[in-house]
């Protein structure tokens, strides 16, 4: 816990501005144990905020077992570090089990019809930028029904937070094959397997200009609160695609990339500035004409010289990485793929609002309402 | 009364109606904007009625890319572009052929002799020029060189042939000013404004509109000139407006009266375009607009502003609407208010989109799942758009609901003179934001949402942002009060009725009807939206004819005035015309179980008065020719 006398030197409740980067490291992972309390000092939050304010009365109905509680948990533990106040926060959602998020976020919501939360979102922030806005959305949500709004979002730049929980299946209405299912899934609506061709959701990010694109896991709470803090400090529309197991129509679809005894030679994570390097420094992977490959860091023939460092800047790194995706001898890459910095689409929006105005004037409604040619009888 | 000047009498009339038809590309419309300008600024009454196909530059010379543009004026009360036309100015044979029917016997045809040559005739179908059978004997015909006579004219120019070609609208145009008396000025100075950077451009313009209008003074066949005296309008200043224009002040208007900027959601789509096209010009007022991804976006964004805190707006046609419906039963549901204007045009699908048509009334109304009733606002002229526009602002906010308003494509491009109001007069709605808990709860202060107003049963609106009044919105049923998720089968069931009523109350917002004509007696025509021209001018007719026939217009479709029953206990008789295949009877006849009859014309053209004045005839048993 840390000293309670620290607190008089934080800002009073609601005074501090939207977005600044608590740089307290992560709390404890797991969830297990409430990690109180983050907000009560020393990181930046309103004073006396803790996880718990962020909870509603409402109970939280998702199936037992579901990842969607260790990413409630994380963003709960997470808010009262951004420093934002929690009326300026506002969840906006669609349809489908992740949608339900912001009934049990004791911040301002709307749960809104399936696939169109990006657009709604849009609205909101574009007449209120000063709100701090997330989207929660889901595969099918956001690259199904929605998939319009969401390539629309990402190119506009609207300064959100987008996050996708992927799960790879319709888990609301009990099981149906989604666009991020893999070839040949066997689920209710296709008893003799899929044979839809299925999308990442991160180069589909990036090719519609995501100006910051990147990927984590349920099951990593610390990596995901470091993800989700990432895309809120980023200015512009931030893709967050969180890999979520659904336990009870897709159970393990994940498993490869975030359970013990595999994760460490199946996943890797993106560091600005660092060699890509995996498998407890075993591996590596070096750029060989437009591909990647996998070296092995172990026989001497290759060292952490030889790898690929990556920058986040670069969105061809990001386009090569990113289609790792499809190679099976590669890692399947987590972290941040891309960043960078173009102005948003609701700052935009307000500045050719005020530049019109310096240069016309305030509007006159007397004044429009006599303009043109007039005639008095 | 006809009084000679030099050589040519002119002649007094009370009103009259003109029509330009041409090639989509022989600037009609332009040629047509600016008779009405000098028709305004004549001070006489008038309607107008742009007609143009839904390609933009369909092939030249065939019948399909005939656009045209119809103006009735007159010193007497002018409520309709005219049921018949006086003067046919006819570019091209095309023209002439598609616009014939509208002409009446004895009627004036100016044809341009020049566009008249085999491949102009087999374009439009003509298997014979009409110009030298007798098949236009009922008509007096006069024949002009357009071509010819605007290449004269501008022969020491330097001017290629297609640029000097483009300027014989302007010939047309100062021609037709000079038939009518009318002032040659506006046009003139709209050309300095318009050519102000193209001098070459604006000097030809200048002088072939000059020369049309010099021309009529010369020439034997004009042996009379008009002229329609100033109209008895109401005291006070006037400007000529678009049904477009007035809506989207209308939203502006309303947006300074509440004090909330506007949010306007739109995707492209004929003929709601314009709207987004005149806001978006106004930023300096703080308008937002935003062209969407599509239709969905569109209403969702605007959905979006509205729980902001702001006036969300978000206008299409019909098809649009379709596509809106879920986003409008989202805005039931959380019930934050939203305008969605409907610029009505020929359905179903895709049907006729620059055609005018009446047939959304009962998808706005019932066009979504479940029990999502709302109000439903229809402005009657092009000017009333802009007080339509103002209601159905005033009420989603008063109310907390969406509004569905009903234009349509004929009041959308139709113009007339307008009153200006004064921006003082105009009603003030500044809504009230919730800024404290509203209920005591285990003796702790707390916001719900769904706590409502005594008098029009409206939820509170709290702002994001508005600290301690956190909440969630959504399109799961609500618990009464609380707002939180119930599928509790009572509450749903008291929620939904809640919802009826709310809107049911509305009601008590409007004003008494006003009846035109004889106020009881035999017949009494209901009308909506645009068809009021047609219908005011009609029953004037029948009330000449000694009959007892009135009139009521409604504004609001939903909920209906409270004393529409009484007024209607008054005739003997009731008819409902309608751009449909009868919607607005349906309501009629189930809420007052009246036996009222039913007018229908489905054909993307607005009423002729003489159409209903005839039915109404019909039905009182009276003959006319």
């Amino acid at each position: 816990m840390p000293p309670a006398g620290k607190k008089p030197t934080l800002p009073p409740a609601g005074k501090k501005p939207a977005g600044l980067p608590g740089r307290k490291p992560a709390g404890p992972g797991g969830g297990k144990k409430p990690s109180l309390p983050m907000g009560a000092g020393g990181d930046g939050a309103p004073a006396g905020l803790t996880r718990k304010d962020f909870a509603t009365d409402q109970d939280v109905r998702w199936c037992p077992g579901c990842g969607d509680y260790a990413i409630l948990a994380t963003m709960q533990r997470l808010m009262p570090e951004l420093g934002v106040p929690r009326e300026k926060t506002v969840f906006v959602s669609g349809i489908g089990c992740s949608s339900r998020f912001p009934y049990y976020m004791n911040t301002y919501g709307l749960h809104s019809i399936h696939g169109r939360a990006p657009a709604i979102a849009t609205g909101l922030k574009a007449s209120r930028p000063d709100l701090d806005v997330w989207i929660v959305t889901g595969d099918g949500d956001a690259l199904s029904i929605g998939g319009n709004h969401l390539i629309h979002l990402l190119r506009r730049n609207v300064n959100v937070q987008l996050l996708l929980f992927n799960n790879q299946i319709y888990g609301l209405t009990k099981g149906q094959y989604s666009p991020t299912s893999e070839q040949g899934k066997v689920t209710k609506s296709t008893p003799y397997g899929s044979v839809d061709h299925p999308f990442f959701p991160v180069p589909l990010a990036l090719g519609a200009d995501a100006t910051f694109v990147a990927r984590t896991m349920d099951r990593d709470p610390k990596h995901m609160q470091a993800m989700m803090r990432r895309a809120h400090d980023h200015q512009g529309a931030a893709f967050l695609e969180i890999y979520q197991n659904c336990n009870i129509f897709n159970d393990g679809a994940f498993f490869e990339f975030t359970e013990r005894n595999t994760k460490a030679h199946s996943a890797i994570f993106l560091e600005h500035g660092k060699p890509l390097v995996y498998d407890n420094g075993q591996r590596g992977l070096r750029l060989k004409s437009f591909a990647l490959e996998s070296i092995d860091l172990s026989t001497g023939k290759w060292s952490v010289d030889d790898c690929l460092v990556y920058d986040e800047g670069s969105i061809e790194l990001a386009n090569i990485v990113s289609r790792m995706s499809w190679q099976k001898d590669l890692p399947r890459p987590f972290g941040v793929f891309f960043r960078e910095d173009r102005p948003s689409y609701d700052e935009l929006v307000q500045r050719q609002i005020d530049d019109v105005t310096v240069r016309r004037g305030e509007g006159d409604l007397a004044a429009l309402l006599n303009a043109g040619n007039t005639w008095e009888i | 009364m006809a009084v000679k000047t030099q050589e040519k009498t002119v002649r007094e009339i009370p009103e009259a109606t003109i029509l330009f038809a041409g090639d989509s590309g022989d600037g009609m419309q332009l040629a047509g904007g600016q008779f009405t300008l000098a028709s305004a600024y004549a001070r006489n009454d008038l309607a107008t009625l742009p007609d143009f196909p839904a390609e933009i530059r369909a092939p030249a010379g065939t019948t399909y890319g005939v656009s045209g543009f119809q103006l009735h004026f007159g010193s007497v009360n002018v409520r309709t572009p005219g049921d018949e036309v006086d003067v046919l100015v006819a570019m091209n044979p095309a023209a002439l052929k598609v616009s014939l029917d509208r002409v009446r016997k004895g009627g004036t045809l100016i044809v341009n002799a020049d566009a008249f040559g085999k491949r102009d005739l087999d374009l439009a179908g003509y298997n014979q020029n009409p110009l030298e059978d007798d098949s236009l004997k009922a008509y007096r015909v006069v024949r002009i060189p357009l071509a010819k006579l605007t290449h004269e004219t501008l022969s020491d120019a330097d001017l290629d042939k297609k640029t000097m070609d483009r300027c014989k609208n302007m010939f047309a145009l100062g021609l037709a000013l000079w038939m009518y008396s009318m002032p040659i000025e506006p046009a003139l100075e709209w050309l300095s404004s318009k050519f102000a950077r193209k001098p070459d451009i604006l000097e030809a313009n200048r002088r072939v509109l000059k020369k049309g209008n010099h021309y009529g003074e010369t020439v034997e066949e004009f042996a009379v000139r008009y002229e329609v005296r100033p109209a008895k309008l109401k005291p006070g200043k006037y400007r000529a407006i678009l049904g477009t224009e007035a809506l989207a002040m209308g939203l502006i208007a309303a947006s300074r009266k509440c004090g909330l900027p506007i949010f306007y959601g739109s995707y492209p789509i004929t003929p709601a375009s314009e709207i987004l096209h005149e806001l978006s010009r106004h930023k300096n007022f703080g308008v937002k607009t935003f062209q969407a991804e599509d239709e969905i976006a569109a209403a969702g964004a605007a959905l979006g502003a509205s729980f902001g805190g702001y006036l969300g707006v978000t206008a299409t046609s019909g098809p649009g609407l379709a596509l809106k419906s879920e986003t409008v039963a989202l805005a039931v549901m959380a019930e934050l208010p939203l305008v969605i204007v409907n610029m009505q045009r020929g359905g179903p699908s895709t049907g006729l989109p620059t055609k005018t048509e009446q047939a959304d009334l009962l998808q706005a109304l019932f066009g979504r799942n479940g029990e999502a009733p709302l109000p439903v606002i229809a402005p009657g002229t092009p000017g009333d758009c802009f007080y339509a526009a103002f209601e159905a602002c005033r009420i989603a906010i008063r109310y907390m609901t969406p509004v569905i308003l009903l234009s349509d494509g004929y009041l959308g491009t139709g113009s007339e003179p307008w009153l200006i109001p004064n921006a003082d007069d105009l009603e003030d709605f500044t809504p009230s934001f919730a800024t404290a808990p509203n209920r005591t709860v285990d003796g702790k202060d707390v916001f719900l949402p769904y706590v409502r107003d005594e008098k029009t049963l409206a939820r509170p609106w709290a702002k994001p942002g508005t600290a301690g009044l956190e909440h969630r919105l959504g399109g799961l049923e609500k618990e009464h009060e609380t707002g939180n998720v119930s599928y509790e089968p009572e509450n749903h069931e008291y929620m939904v009725k809640l919802r009826a009523e709310k809107v049911e109350r509305v009601a008590q917002d409007i004003p008494p009807l006003e009846v035109f004509g004889a106020q009881e007696g035999d017949l009494l025509v209901v009308g909506w939206g645009s068809t009021q021209g047609a219908i005011e001018t009609a029953v004037d007719a029948c009330v000449a004819r000694g009959l007892r026939v009135g009139a009521v217009h409604l504004r609001h479709l939903a909920p209906l005035p409270n004393d529409l029953g009484k007024i209607l206990s008054r005739y003997e008789y009731a008819l409902a015309p309608e751009l449909n295949n009868g919607q607005l009877v349906r309501l009629l006849r189930e809420r007052f179980l009246l036996p009222v009859a039913s007018l229908r014309k489905i054909k993307g053209l607005p009423f002729k008065a003489r159409e209903i004045e005839k039915e109404i005839c019909d039905m009182l048993g009276i003959s006319i020719a």
